[in-house]
């Protein structure tokens, strides 16, 4: 993976694979602490204990042909190259919650890429999954639910090509003015 | 910068369109590959190029949706194209620029690109 936009997009394709019916993504940017959190928390079918340990093992797969559960250990790898780390919290029936933190300005820190994108795609993919995406820059915050979308759009499905133009532009638009310094 | 007002206005355009979809029963289905190496190969810029394609053509008769991991990571980014009563084509090593010609040649215009596509599997 070259972003961690695309990182995040691979985690919460988990999620749903996990039968979640709401994600919250969260990216958390602290100029003080020079950190950057990333959070994914769903309300998907949890894991035991003993699966826990084994999907950050790069070398496990639910499946034994397929080389799936790959996402997370290159997620708490990039999280690792850039002087963080990666913990998974769950629980079985009260979902998973992945959260990844990284130096701000660690050289090897990955660009965070096009959350726009990748909330188009979540969006044109799992219209009736909620997704609520928080990122802060300090004390500046953008909050983009599609809860509140669905309920201005009516009738009007969320994967409508009209509707995931303007998610792309509002997501470009609003985050960059609380990234702009 | 954009706000959720906006949303209002674009409401009453999608409505129109959406009356047009609902008389087309036979969809056309396009599948792409979103597991863990479909994304780090480039299956998002494959995704969102099928999305504005379909969007400018106003296609109204065609569903994305996605797939995970079918093993044929050296293949990704990959989709499948199902045309009703047709059977299926898969799409392999594909990229945005390939995905949007599929969309103008297969889905449009009834020609699939012998070239790009991987047979029976
Ligand atoms: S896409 Fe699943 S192993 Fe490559």
């Amino acid at each position: 993976m070259k972003e961690l936009s695309l990182h995040i997009l691979d985690i919460v394709e988990n999620s749903i694979n996990a039968g979640a019916t709401r994600v919250k993504i969260s990216i958390k940017e602290e100029s003080k602490r020079n950190l950057m959190t990333i959070t994914i928390a769903d309300n998907g079918k949890g894991m035991d204990e003993d699966t826990l340990k084994k999907v950050v093992d790069p070398f496990f797969t639910t499946r034994t042909t397929r080389r799936v559960g790959l996402g997370i250990p290159l997620f708490a790898q990039a999280a690792k190259m850039a002087g963080g780390d990666l913990k998974i919290t769950s629980k079985i029936g009260m979902g998973t919650k992945v959260e990844a933190t990284f130096i701000k300005n660690h050289i090897d820190l990955q660009p965070l890429g096009n959350m726009a994108d990748t909330l188009v795609t979540l969006c044109a993919l799992y219209p009736h999954v909620e997704f609520i995406y928080e990122h802060s820059v300090d004390d500046k915050i953008f909050i983009f639910d599609t809860g509140e979308v669905k309920k201005r759009l009516k009738d009007v499905p969320i994967n409508h090509p009209l509707v995931l133009e303007f998610i792309k532009d509002y997501v470009d638009s609003n985050l960059k003015s609380i990234l702009e310094v | 910068m954009k706000s959720l007002e906006e949303l209002e206005k674009i409401r009453e355009q999608a409505k129109d369109l959406i009356n047009l979809r609902k008389d087309n029963e036979n969809k056309t289905r396009i599948v792409v590959g979103m597991g863990t190496c479909g994304i780090s190969a480039g299956a998002r810029q494959v995704l969102l190029a099928i999305l504005d394609e379909i969007k400018k053509r106003n296609l109204n008769d065609v569903i994305v949706t996605e797939t995970g991991c079918i093993g044929l990571c050296k293949f990704e980014p990959l989709i499948d194209v199902i045309k009703p009563g047709q059977p299926k084509v898969t799409y392999v090593n594909l990229d945005a620029e390939k995905a949007r010609q599929i969309v103008a040649k297969h889905i449009v215009n009834n020609q699939i690109i012998e070239d790009w596509v991987i047979p029976n599997i």
